[in-house]
């Protein structure tokens, strides 16, 4: 059943411009910020750079492509996030799923898993546009793995918490305001609170897990701080749906 | 019991402190369609949201086919069709696409989709349609995709919120036609504040107002209120009303407007011949006669301003 929830938005999605246009919005931005990152190699590593200090070509673009993504993502989940729930409720078509023999973690779960499929076509496609460095260079594909891993648990808690935002109102442009000044916000803290890395901060802050990440490091305690966040947000948005069919 | 398709126990639904819903008790027996009439507000709505798991009952219990919806919620709706007042129609999609989806939702086996899809859309009057977007539908054809949607998995019962509000005249007698059919099959429950609309297409009916039960029973008991004691005579050269009331039986006498009178009887027995030999004996020029049937409305006025008991 929750294959079936993921089939109606991955549906719908791709029945409206907006699905298409964030696609190829964002396929764009990381095509751009891949040749760049290719100019960019040859320019610095080619001289001024001292030979110790020089970096692969897989670090060195992976690291403008997939920093860009972590911002781009930022921006770009509360818009795909924020219609979820709240246009549901607004266009009433929210009983259609609360009177077929669907549970409410089923229909969230759905939900989720539909976003996540279509985040993960960026995701793969990301992996498989770093991957034609391949033909050049002898590339890290354990980095690339670790990276695309990271991204998609990052992406992932993105969309966990656009969905809980997405479910609090019937305005889908509320949601994603309030969904990206969340992300926005553990953006900004994190930075502020960089210079001390015992900060208590770091333990809640989304980007300092994701770090481990963009070096090609799999750590079992990020993997499953992701896990917990995910879990949180939807288990809070399953709540919130809950509580409409007690308060009504 | 087991003719009992869906039984309502008690239901009670506070907001705040506010009874939308008081202590309601029923059952919808199956093949039936019954008729859920009263005022907006009454309650209506919220009792059906009640019976088809969106609302949680604040007390009493709804048990579909034996089961108990608030036990077993998966298994109860599994039994139910619902349109609710509001169409849930996902309009970025074709028609056979939306009802594909409702069709997996609900269970129907992925080999039958396409057949469930093709004999709900025939039911609905929706073959024509099946390619265009739900958008681009009339108010009526969306209706019936609404419709289509609640009975494509067959479901026991099927519960519609005022189908036909916002429908014109032709729309209004195609669904009722509509309703009508899936009422041999299926238990309907049918809810609207149009009178005439559950004399047509129901075989019981219930009233509800301020969220209690003030009236239920079959349709011909509905009727039955409605056919009083009462006379209306139309006479263009007529007496004083004195005279009218010397005739045998009569207890009052109205004049509706010129010429018009109703003519109230208490007796069980209707002098309507004796009027009438009277009227030409005396000359009074009568051009009407006929029982005065009171109209539903004003049943429906009587029943909800009269507090229940």
């Amino acid at each position: 059943m929750i294959i079936n929830i993921a089939r109606k938005e991955l549906k719908t999605v791709f029945a409206s411009p907006m699905g298409w246009i964030i696609l190829s919005l964002l396929m764009f931005g990381f095509g751009w910020m891949y040749l760049d990152g290719v100019n960019n190699y040859f320019q610095i590593m080619s001289g001024s750079i001292r030979p110790a200090e020089r970096v692969g070509v897989t670090i060195f673009v992976g690291q403008t492509v997939y920093g860009a993504a972590n911002f781009l993502m930022t921006v770009a989940t509360p818009l795909l996030t924020m219609r979820l729930i709240s246009e549901e409720r607004r266009n009433q078509t929210l009983p259609f799923l609360f009177s077929a023999p669907i549970t409410l973690t089923e229909i969230v779960l759905g939900k989720f898993l539909g976003l996540i499929i279509f985040l993960g076509i960026l995701v793969a496609y990301i992996f498989i546009m770093l991957s034609t460095l391949n033909i050049w260079a002898d590339i890290d594909f354990g980095y690339l793995l670790g990276n695309s891993f990271g991204l998609m648990l990052l992406v992932a808690s993105f969309s966990a918490l656009g969905i809980y935002f997405s479910s609090l109102t019937n305005q889908p442009i509320i949601a994603a305001i309030l969904s990206f000044i969340a992300l926005f916000a553990m953006g900004v803290l994190s930075t502020y609170f960089a210079s001390d890395p015992n900060h208590w901060f770091h333990f809640i802050s989304l980007n300092k897990h994701y770090q481990s990440f963009t070096r090609g490091v799999i750590d079992s305690s990020d993997v499953i701080y992701f896990i917990l966040f995910i879990a949180t947000f939807l288990t809070l948005t399953v709540r919130r749906l809950d509580s409409d069919r007690l308060s009504g | 019991m087991a003719t009992h398709t869906l039984e309502a126990m008690d239901l009670s639904r506070l907001f705040g402190t506010n009874h939308a819903v008081k202590n309601v008790t029923f059952h919808l027996n199956k093949g039936e369609v019954l008729g859920f009439l009263g005022p907006n507000g009454a309650g209506k709505s919220t009792t059906m949201r009640m019976l088809t798991g969106n609302l949680a009952p604040t007390e009493g219990s709804i048990r579909v086919c034996g089961i108990d919806i608030v036990e077993r919620p998966k298994a109860a709706k599994s039994n139910i069709g619902y349109l609710p007042e509001m169409r849930p129609l996902y309009k970025e999609l074709t028609v056979d696409e939306f009802l594909t989806i409702a069709a997996r939702f609900h269970n129907v086996n992925s080999r039958n989709i396409s057949k469930a899809v093709e004999a709900a859309k025939d039911k609905c009057g929706l073959g024509h349609m099946s390619k265009r977007l739900i958008e681009n539908l009339s108010n009526g054809y969306q209706q019936r995709v609404g419709i289509a949607q609640a009975i494509i998995h067959e479901p026991e019962i099927v519960i519609l919120d005022e189908p036909t509000v916002g429908l014109d005249p032709i729309q209004i007698r195609e669904i009722r036609k509509l309703i009508k059919d899936i009422g041999k099959k299926h238990s309907v429950i049918l809810s609207t504040h149009i009178l005439p609309e559950v004399e047509m297409v129901c075989d019981r009916v219930q009233i509800i107002d301020k969220g209690a039960l003030v009236f239920h029973g079959s349709i011909d008991d509905l009727k039955q209120q409605r056919k009083g004691n009462k006379l209306l005579v139309g006479l263009s050269k007529p007496p004083a009303i004195k005279e009218i009331l010397l005739i045998e039986g009569v207890s009052l006498v109205e004049n509706v407007e010129h010429g018009i009178f109703r003519i109230h009887i208490k007796s069980e027995y209707i002098p309507a011949e004796e009027i009438v030999a009277i009227s030409i004996k005396k000359g009074w020029g009568l051009f009407h006669i006929a029982p005065d049937i009171t109209s539903l409305e004003d049943i429906f006025v009587q029943l909800t301003q009269v507090q229940p008991k």
